[in-house]
């Protein structure tokens, strides 16, 4: 099977990579580029814990292709604390405790941060349907809605 | 700030969660790495002719095709059940065997009859779509009641009729008896839908054989490792113990389901052997859909009896437990001795009956699930309580009241004795802060908008930290239900806790450190928990049934008692004073009342340069406990559900949603709230969304998330949590257990709710829009 | 997965080429129910020819009265478009509303109707606006279009390549989800058009989407919700599976009408 040569932004870093067609973005972020913080909760793209953006737009990773990503902009949750600073999200996620087990929450942050970029000031009800894709089992969802909204909060005070 | 006790100390775990850092079982790769992929049978029943493995081993790069008969031919044992249940005849229950690879018989789908090893995990589950299995099929069932019924398919040759076995508990004629002199009688048919456990990771196992140390390593999802060690060693032959290490590293929820040692661990582990290559296996989710063990799955009647002060009189059960197509480790006891024990509730109930009739089906296994079965019991008793006040005309939280436990410790009818508790102060405190004084304007207003509102209560009670070891083996237990632990204080005096308490998800790496920081007086970074990897900590009993703060951290504190008798020992001996006038507090060691003191970290150090040590001393300072408790615990507490339902199209919506909990002492209540919101999800979940579906062949229909409904973030409300405590009197730190309460105490919450809004009591759950739509119409 | 190829050409006509030239190729547009298929090891097509490279495809623009969408734009391309909102704003709110975010960013609207799922939000609004499926070959009227479940009008080696879309002020889709999947349980577009009220149902029945005729006629002569409440919506035809009976089905068909003729 012919491999397909694919080089991508990923975090703002150059990469290049060697697929088979039938690999998914993810497939390669953990199998190629060893970025494991995207997870396969059920690889038919409904639980979201494989969340990434592509060219700021928020995708279910397993429902992409590891080769459509050629030159597009990838970024993922390694990508999110800037130079050792964690993302307003994330300092929130702790404070409020917004996360249990964890598998889900590197999905639900990038989720959220893609929400915050479009809209800085969702509604507690925007914020429930934006994150439809995003299942998590652990928290019942109360501790992460306040975390996001605490987050935008901050935010925009900052900007 | 404090980092003690009852502080909301941020949780040490997260950084690496947050930064996608987590290091979970799927997350492991080893060289030299081969990937599985199991031949799953289509079929809910079938005779297994043969297999015809050669397509798939003449494929590139498949390594190796293994069957059933290759495993038990290599002594790889049957999957035991844990725990005897003995029936009322005294025969002992009929355990079917279950291989990890079927030889003779199929008996669900998703039954494996034989593994694809490959250099890929795509090539081998393709590879396993080559391997063709010829099947006879035979009739199936799915349904618990039809599988009882005469002339139903049997699953087992060893259990005729598919009873597993016919278990009683209570007194039958006295409760006969109380109930038909009965003012009222209240009786239901009540079902508790199956549902699947679902933790976001699916499961995974990553085995790896030492053929020149004859060693195994198992990289696991695993709630328990230590106890998959002791099975797979002692029941299923893989390896001894001492040449077996499991480490269960992050793990992604589990609510039950990863309790278990499921035939792929075991199967990955031999065939690592067999392949001399690491053999790693990772769920997908509709795998997980036919292989993790499924929950609930009850159908009861009942029959509850009130003299004419609204006092109850007799509580009469009859249930059958689906059990699905093999025994899975716990199953036996959960709608046993988790489930009929239970049936007291918050009451004093002086006569209760209960037959619990355990049935095979051709579904996937059915075993504990967050809560099992005090879950089922909660239910049941609290749909009764509330159905029995509508049809007496009572006030539901009167008829409760009339009713409750006020003295302690009290003694059940069935086996459990409630050592405290305060029900009226948890039902008074969720009252006020949903406001149900204010419920019938809120009623009429929604009324105006053309919407039902209504308003349902449980008071729940449940048992935690499941004990003392001889009196669960004296009830047929196969293990003993104590824990472990281990404080290690090393020479510069920061501790690591080593404990056979599993987090995985709890936050026991912030809440262990708690206890140890407080108690003695060093910062909480100063501590680390070690857990999940049998090479480190010597043993342990796992995480499930709410155990680990009663039960883990009790095992801690008993550690820590004898560290501090060893630390008090060198102080004094260095200090020159008495042991009874140390004093640890503000980092040091102290003489009270005087300016002598030590650095905590000095006493680590003298410990271990055992320079100047009391005579006979051992040097260090290490101390390790096994903590067996003396009763089990008893967490309660009062949930009260509103809710509004648009009568066009039977959507309801949870506009409130308030707790009232007793968890006894609480280490961290930031933790402890996602906890309680984490089960009222789960709860609210069974309660309007899930349900495992079967046809009548035995074909799983939810087999998926287009079909089994997830909670999503916009199903859900806030909720309101609270606490209103009382002191576990029996362990040291006065605490009762968190995890599962959610999960019990809301399905009858919200069910109450949504019946008392529609004004018709037909109502299963899951209450869908269809099925509320569907008893509005049928009231009308 | 198994083992396919990946084509990525620049225009239609390379797009076609490839896919005759496969065994048993298959478009791939947004890939959210094609992937997860081929994942689930139910589809396995030799080939995979993605279309979204040809530019041909992409943008949206007006053609006169006409709203013209690029078979390969996103569904969020579509709710997020000034055009589309002015022409057409229910169509924009119904693209706002399909699966969650993830597949809006990914999912084309030439994909979701070219797949055809009975259950599929596009489908009940392109048929309710009266639009044109326009492909490498033809254009196709929307009532010719959708033929039943998973099946169109579309021959082999055919592609979508746009859509055309009559302006319309008065329309709106109601959709109530089918709780587990997002999908529509019942979805309603209804729109008030040159020749009439068109009422479009997804999600119900056995034969995928279809318009009412009783609906189209009450509406016809009184756009109002009211108007609906004398009109017999029939379970006949309708599904029925676990998440609601056709009984149910034929309930929502009213009130989601009635709902999306009040947001229209």
């Amino acid at each position: 099977m012919s491999k397909i040569h694919v080089t991508t932004k990923v975090n703002g870093d150059e990469v290049e990579y060697l697929c088979e067609p039938r690999e998914t973005l993810l497939d390669c972020l953990r199998d190629h580029l060893d970025l494991t913080g995207a997870k396969e909760g059920c690889g038919t793209g409904d639980c979201g814990a494989c969340s990434v953006t592509m060219d700021g737009r928020l995708v279910c990773s397993c429902l992409v292709l590891g080769a459509e990503a050629q030159g597009k902009e990838i970024a993922t949750i390694e990508g999110m604390a800037e130079d050792g600073a964690l993302h307003p999200l994330q300092r929130k996620f702790i404070e409020h405790a917004a996360l249990q087990c964890g598998i889900c929450t590197p999905g639900i942050l990038v989720a959220a941060k893609s929400l915050l970029e479009k809209n800085p000031d969702p509604t507690e009800t925007e914020m429930r349907y934006w994150l439809a894709g995003n299942l998590c089992r652990c928290t019942g969802y109360d501790k992460i809605i306040r975390a996001v909204m605490d987050a935008a909060a901050e935010m925009r005070e900052a900007s | 700030m404090s980092t003690g006790i009852g502080a909301r100390v941020k949780r040490k775990e997260d950084k690496r969660f947050i930064t996608g850092k987590g290091k979970y079982t799927d997350d492991v790769r080893s060289e030299n790495q081969a990937y599985a992929a199991f031949v799953r049978s289509p079929h809910a029943h079938a005779k297994i002719k043969g297999i015809d493995k050669s397509a798939a081993l003449a494929m590139e790069g498949v390594i190796d095709v293994l069957d059933g008969h290759q495993l038990t031919g290599d002594g790889i044992g049957n999957i035991i059940c844990g725990w005897a249940i003995t029936s009322k005849d005294g025969s002992a229950m009929n355990m079917g065997a279950w291989s990890a690879l079927a030889t003779e018989k199929v008996r669900y789908v998703g039954d494996a009859a034989a593994v694809v090893i490959a250099e890929t995990q795509a090539l081998a589950r393709i590879a396993a779509e080559a391997v063709e299995v010829d099947y006879e099929v035979l009739p199936a069932v799915s349904n618990a009641k039809k599988a009882l019924a005469d002339g139903a398919p049997e699953i087992h040759d060893n259990a005729p009729g598919n009873l597993i076995y016919d278990w009683e508990i209570g007194e039958e004629a006295a409760t006969d008896a109380a109930l038909s002199e009965a003012a009222h009688v209240t009786e239901m048919e009540i079902t508790n839908n199956r549902l699947s456990p679902n933790p976001m990771e699916p499961r995974s196992a990553v085995a790896t054989y030492d053929a020149a140390e004859e060693h195994y390593t198992l990289y696991t999802t695993s709630q328990n490792p230590h106890v998959a060690r002791l099975v797979l060693s002692a029941f299923y032959q893989v390896a001894p113990e001492h040449k077996l290490r499991v480490i269960a590293p992050d793990v992604g929820g589990g609510f039950g389901s990863k309790i278990y040692i499921y035939p792929e661990e075991i199967t990955c582990l031999w065939a690592s052997m067999k392949t001399n290559r690491s053999v790693k296996w990772t769920s997908d989710r509709s795998e997980a859909f036919i292989t993790d063990a499924h929950g609930r799955d009850h159908i009861s009647t009942a029959k509850m009896g009130f003299d004419a002060d609204g006092r109850i009189t007799g509580f009469k059960v009859d249930t059958i437990a689906n059990f699905g197509a093999y025994m899975s480790l716990f199953s036996s006891a959960v709608p046993t001795y988790l489930y009929a024990t239970l049936l007291s509730g918050q009451y004093d109930i002086q006569n209760i009956h209960c037959n619990v009739r355990a049935v095979y089906t051709n579904t996937v296994p059915v075993d504990a699930y967050r809560g099992a079965g005090r879950p089922e019991a909660c239910y049941l008793i609290e749909r009764m309580m509330e159905t029995a006040a509508r049809e007496m005309g009572k006030d539901p939280s009167e008829l409760r009241r009339a009713n409750f436990v006020r003295e302690f410790p009290h003694q059940t009818p069935v086996i459990m004795a409630y050592d405290a508790g305060d029900f009226d102060a948890n039902l008074d405190q969720a009252r006020e802060a949903a406001d149900v004084a204010g419920f019938p304007a809120r009623k009429e207003e929604a009324a105006k908008r053309g919407k039902l509102r209504g308003l349902g209560y449980s008071s729940y009670i449940e048992a935690c930290g499941i004990a003392p070891s001889a009196a669960v083996g004296s009830l047929g237990a196969g293990v003993g239900l104590w824990e472990s632990a281990e404080v290690r204080v090393n020479p510069v005096g920061t501790i690591e806790i080593l404990t056979g308490s599993h987090s995985h998800g709890q936050g026991h790496e912030t809440t262990f450190a708690q206890i140890v920081a407080e108690r003695f007086s060093i910062p909480i970074e100063n501590v680390s928990i070690v857990h999940g990897d049998t090479d480190k900590v010597q043993f342990g009993m796992g995480t499930y049934g709410s155990r680990s703060g009663a039960v883990g951290m009790s095992a801690i504190v008993k550690a820590m008692d004898k560290v501090e008798a060893k630390v008090r020992k060198i102080a004094a001996h260095v200090l020159e004073a008495s042991e009874d006038d140390i004093v640890i507090e503000g980092g040091e060691v102290k003489v009270k009342g005087t300016d002598k003191a030590m650095g905590w970290h000095e006493v680590g150090l003298s410990a271990y340069t055992a320079h100047n040590l009391p005579p006979d001393m051992e040097p260090g300072l290490k101390e390790s406990a096994f903590y067996d408790p003396a009763n089990f615990t008893f967490p309660a507490g009062a949930y009260i559900c509103e809710v509004e339902v648009d009568p066009e199209t039977g959507v309801t919506e949870i506009v409130r949603f308030t707790a009232s909990d007793d968890f006894g002492t609480i280490i961290n209540p930031m933790i402890v709230e996602g906890q309680v919101h984490g089960g009222i999800a789960q709860g609210i979940g069974q309660a309007m969304l899930e349900q495992v579906v079967y046809d009548d062949d035995g074909q799983l229909i939810t087999g998926s998330y287009m079909d089994y409904t997830m909670p999503r973030a916009a199903d859900l409300p806030f909720y309101d949590v609270h606490h209103a405590s009382t002191i576990c009197p029996n362990n040291p730190l006065g605490m009762k257990g968190c995890g599962e309460a959610g999960a019990i105490g809301s399905p009858p919450a919200v069910i109450n709710a949504i019946t008392d809004a529609i004004g018709s009591n037909t109502l299963a759950m899951p209450a869908t829009p269809h099925a509320v739509w569907s008893a509005l119409q049928a009231a009308q | 997965m198994y083992p396919t190829k990946y084509h990525k050409p620049d225009s239609v006509d390379a797009a076609i080429t490839a896919l005759s030239g496969a065994e048993d190729g298959k478009f791939l547009a947004g890939g959210q129910t094609l992937l997860a298929t081929m994942k689930q090891h139910l589809a396995a097509p030799s080939d995979l020819v993605d279309v979204r490279g040809i530019s041909d495809l992409s943008g949206i623009r007006m053609d006169g009265d006409t709203l013209v969408i690029g078979a390969a734009t996103t569904h969020a391309e579509v709710a997020a478009s000034a055009d589309v909102n002015s022409a057409c704003p229910g169509l924009a709110r119904l693209a706002a509303g399909i699966g969650d975010p993830a597949v809006r960013h990914m999912g084309t609207i030439g994909g979701s109707i070219a797949n055809n799922d009975p259950a599929a939000c596009y489908p009940a609004g392109l048929l309710a606006l009266n639009a044109t499926i326009v492909t490498n070959s033809r254009e196709i009227a929307a009532d010719d279009f959708f033929l039943g479940l998973f099946t169109t009008a579309l021959e082999e080696d055919e592609i979508i390549t746009s859509v055309r879309v009559p302006a319309c002020a008065k329309a709106a889709y109601a959709k109530f989800r089918q709780p587990a999947s997002l999908f529509a349980l019942v979805g309603v577009c209804v729109a008030q058009t040159a020749d009439g009220a068109r009422v479009a149902i997804t999600g119900a029945g056995e034969d995928g989407v279809f318009r009412h005729e009783g609906l189209e006629a009450a509406l016809s002569s009184d756009w109002s919700a009211s108007a609906i409440d004398g009109v017999e919506v029939s379970a006949d035809g309708l599904m029925s599976d676990i998440h609601g009976s056709a009984a149910y089905r034929a309930n929502l068909i009213k009130v989601m009408a009635k709902r999306a003729v009040a947001a229209a």
